[in-house]
C-alpha cells in the first residue's frame, strides 16, 4: 500500500479528543491504590498545560465494579451515569475526562445504547428525574484521561526534564505497554488506534524516547476479571493471567511496564510479589521485579516530579531500578515518610524478591 | 456460525473448565432444561467480563454480554445459590454493593484488610495500617470534605444514589441476593447469629472445592 493510503487508513483509527474544559470523574480503584496518579494528572493539566479541568465533589462511583460483578442492574448504572452527566451539564461542561477504564467502557456502552435505542435514553431521563429531579445532556466528547495525556504528549516531552532513556548508555528504555481491556475491546472506535493497534501508550512512550516491546501476550487481560479478584477463592484466575503475561514478556527484558487502566498496574505490581512468594521466581533484572507504572506516573517522571509525591512508594515491586536508569534523583530515606518528612514506619518487606 | 474464536481468546477458558462457545450454543438451542441447568451451575460465573470475545467475534457477538444476561436471570430466579461460584454473589453484594449505596465508592481502603488481601503484600499492609498518613502524603483527601481522591461523598449525594437504586430496581436485586442466600445458608446449616449470616459470607468468600479448573 502506498504511504498516502496507509495514512488514510490510519485516520480511521483516530478519535477526537477535546482540547480543553474537561469535567473529571475519578476512579474507585485508582483512588484506593494509586491516588497520587490522579493528582499528578490534574497537576500536569492545570499547572503545566494550563487546561481547565473541573471536579465536582458530588460525583460518585459509576458503580462499574458492581455492574461487572453483576450485582448492579443496567438500569441502575445507566441512571448513576446519567447523574454524573447531570452534574457535568449543570456545571456548564460538555467534555468528559474519565480516570477509570471500566467507567470509560461503561460510558461508551451506555451512550451507544442510547444512540441505538432512544427509548432507553427516554426511560433513563425519567428514572433520573424521578430519583433526583435532575436533567442532563449527553457529553459531546468522552475521553479517557490517557487519551488526554496522549494528545499533549509532545508538549509534555518538550517541557519535561527526563526521557525514557538509559542516561548511562543513551539507549531507549524498553517498555511493555498494557492497555486495559475495556478501553477499546468493546468499542474499538472509542480508543486511539482501536482494539487492533492501540496507540495511546505507544504514542507516549515513543514521544518520550522509549522503545515499545511487542510480545506474544501483549493484548492478554491482566486477569482482574472483577469477581475473579474480588472474591478471595477466585484469585487463582487473576494471578494466572498476569503470570502468563510475565512469562511472555520476560525474554524481551523490559525495563518497565506501563498501563492506562487503574486496576492493571496494581495487579501487575502485586502479582509479581505473589509469584515470588509462591514459586520463588522474579521477572526483572538481578532478582528484582519489573517496575510497573501508571501512565500518569510515567508522565510525572518525565516532568521531573518527586516520585514519592506521586505515590510510587505505594508499589510493592520497587521502581528504583527504573529511576536509576533514567538518572532521576530521589531520597531513599524519605520513601516511606509521611507529610513533612514525618516517619511513619515502613513495610516489613519491599520489592518482590527476597 | 460456531467458530470458537471466543474460546480461543478467552482468559477464563484457559484457566477454568469453561467454553464460551458452548454458552452461546446452549442459549441458541432454546432448550429450557439445558438453560436452567446452566443458570444453576458454576459455569456462568467463570467469565471475567474482560470482553475480549467482543473484539474477536467475526459476527460482532459478545459472549460476555450473554453471560451478564444469564447472571441477571440466575439472580432473579434464585438459581445462583445452587452453585459454589454463584453463592459468592452475597459476599460481593455485602462489600461492593453496600459501599456504593452507603459511601459512593465500589471499594474503600478499609476493605483491604490484610488477612483478606494477602496479595497486597507488605506494602499493602503498611498502607492499611497508616491510611491517614499515606493518603495525605500523596495528595488524597481521605474522608475529607470537598474535592479530591477518597473524599467523603456528601450525604445528599448518597441519598440520590439510594433513590436511584429504589427507582431502577437496584435494591430489588440486592434483596433477591439476600433472600435466596439466606435460604441457602439455612439449608447448609448456617445461622443468622448476631452478624447477619457472616459465617456464611466468610464461607462463600473463601471456599474453593478445587474442581473448577481444567484437569
Amino acid at each position: 500500500m502506498k504511504k498516502e493510503g496507509k495514512a488514510q487508513v490510519w485516520q480511521d483509527y483516530q478519535k477526537e479528543i477535546a482540547d480543553d474544559h474537561y469535567f473529571y470523574v475519578r476512579s474507585c480503584i485508582r483512588q484506593n491504590f494509586f491516588p497520587g496518579s490522579e493528582q499528578t494528572f490534574l497537576k500536569i493539566l492545570r499547572s503545566e498545560l494550563n487546561k481547565d479541568i473541573y471536579e465536582n465533589p458530588h460525583h460518585t462511583s459509576c458503580s462499574g465494579i458492581g455492574y461487572h460483578s453483576d450485582i448492579v442492574p443496567f438500569e441502575t448504572i445507566q441512571t448513576i451515569v446519567a447523574r454524573q452527566f447531570a452534574l457535568m451539564t449543570e456545571a456548564g461542561y460538555r467534555n468528559l475526562a474519565v480516570s477509570c477504564i471500566t467507567s470509560f467502557g461503561i460510558y461508551n456502552e451506555i451512550i451507544e445504547t442510547w444512540k441505538e435505542f432512544p427509548s432507553e435514553l427516554a426511560k433513563v431521563r425519567g428514572f433520573l428525574k424521578e430519583a433526583t429531579g435532575r436533567e442532563f445532556e449527553v457529553p459531546q466528547n468522552v475521553a479517557h484521561a490517557s487519551d488526554i495525556v496522549y494528545k499533549f504528549r509532545e508538549k509534555i516531552g518538550e517541557i519535561g526534564k527526563y526521557k525514557l532513556v538509559n542516561h548511562k548508555t543513551g539507549e531507549p528504555l524498553k517498555i511493555v505497554e498494557h492497555i486495559g481491556c475495556h478501553y477499546a475491546k468493546m468499542f474499538p472506535s472509542k480508543g486511539v488506534g482501536g482494539a487492533e493497534f492501540p496507540h495511546v501508550l505507544v504514542g507516549m512512550i515513543e514521544a518520550w524516547g522509549g522503545e515499545v516491546i511487542d510480545y506474544p501476550e501483549r493484548r492478554h487481560c491482566c486477569g482482574f476479571g472483577f469477581r475473579q479478584y474480588l472474591v478471595m477463592s477466585n484469585r487463582g484466575y487473576s494471578v494466572s493471567n498476569s503470570r502468563k503475561k510475565f512469562e511472555s514478556m520476560q525474554p524481551y527484558k523490559p525495563d518497565a511496564i506501563v498501563s492506562n487502566c487503574p486496576g492493571c498496574p496494581m495487579f501487575l505490581d502485586r502479582w509479581q510479589y505473589v509469584i515470588n512468594e509462591m514459586e520463588g521466581k522474579t521477572y526483572g533484572e538481578n532478582g528484582q521485579g519489573i517496575p510497573v507504572l501508571t501512565y500518569e506516573e510515567m508522565a510525572g517522571l518525565v516532568m521531573g516530579y518527586n516520585p514519592w509525591d506521586m505515590g510510587i512508594q505505594m508499589h510493592q515491586t520497587n521502581v528504583e531500578p527504573l529511576l536509576d536508569k533514567m538518572g532521576i534523583e530521589y531520597s531513599p530515606e524519605l520513601k516511606y515518610a509521611g507529610t513533612d518528612g514525618k516517619i511513619i514506619g515502613h513495610p516489613a518487606m519491599i520489592g518482590c524478591g527476597c | 456460525m460456531n467458530c470458537g474464536v471466543c474460546t480461543a481468546i478467552c482468559p477464563a477458558a484457559e484457566f477454568y473448565d469453561y467454553d464460551p462457545r458452548m454458552i452461546a450454543g446452549i442459549v441458541q438451542s432454546k432448550d429450557e432444561e439445558r438453560i436452567e441447568e446452566l443458570l444453576k451451575s458454576d459455569i456462568i460465573w467463570y467469565c471475567g467480563e474482560c470482553m475480549s470475545c467482543k473484539t474477536r467475534c467475526p459476527r460482532g457477538n459478545c459472549v460476555g454480554l450473554i453471560i451478564m444476561a444469564l447472571r441477571a436471570l440466575s439472580q432473579d430466579l434464585g438459581y445462583f445459590a445452587e452453585s459454589e461460584k454463584g453463592r459468592q454473589q452475597l459476599a460481593i453484594k455485602r462489600v461492593v454493593g453496600e459501599n456504593i449505596v452507603n459511601k459512593g465508592y465500589c471499594i474503600l481502603p478499609e476493605n483491604l484488610v490484610p488477612e483478606m488481601h494477602p496479595e497486597q503484600g507488605p506494602v499493602g499492609e503498611w498502607i492499611y495500617e497508616n491510611k491517614d498518613e499515606v493518603y495525605k502524603r500523596v495528595g488524597a483527601n481521605y474522608r475529607g470534605d470537598g474535592n479530591g481522591a477518597l473524599r467523603q461523598i456528601p450525604q445528599e449525594s448518597l441519598d440520590e444514589i439510594s433513590r436511584i437504586f429504589e427507582v431502577t430496581g437496584g435494591y430489588d436485586r440486592f434483596e433477591k441476593i439476600e433472600h435466596f442466600s439466606k435460604k441457602k445458608a439455612e439449608d447448609m446449616g448456617f445461622h443468622e447469629g448476631d452478624n447477619n449470616y457472616s459465617d456464611y459470607v466468610n464461607h462463600v468468600f473463601t471456599t474453593n472445592n478445587g474442581k473448577h479448573n481444567k484437569q
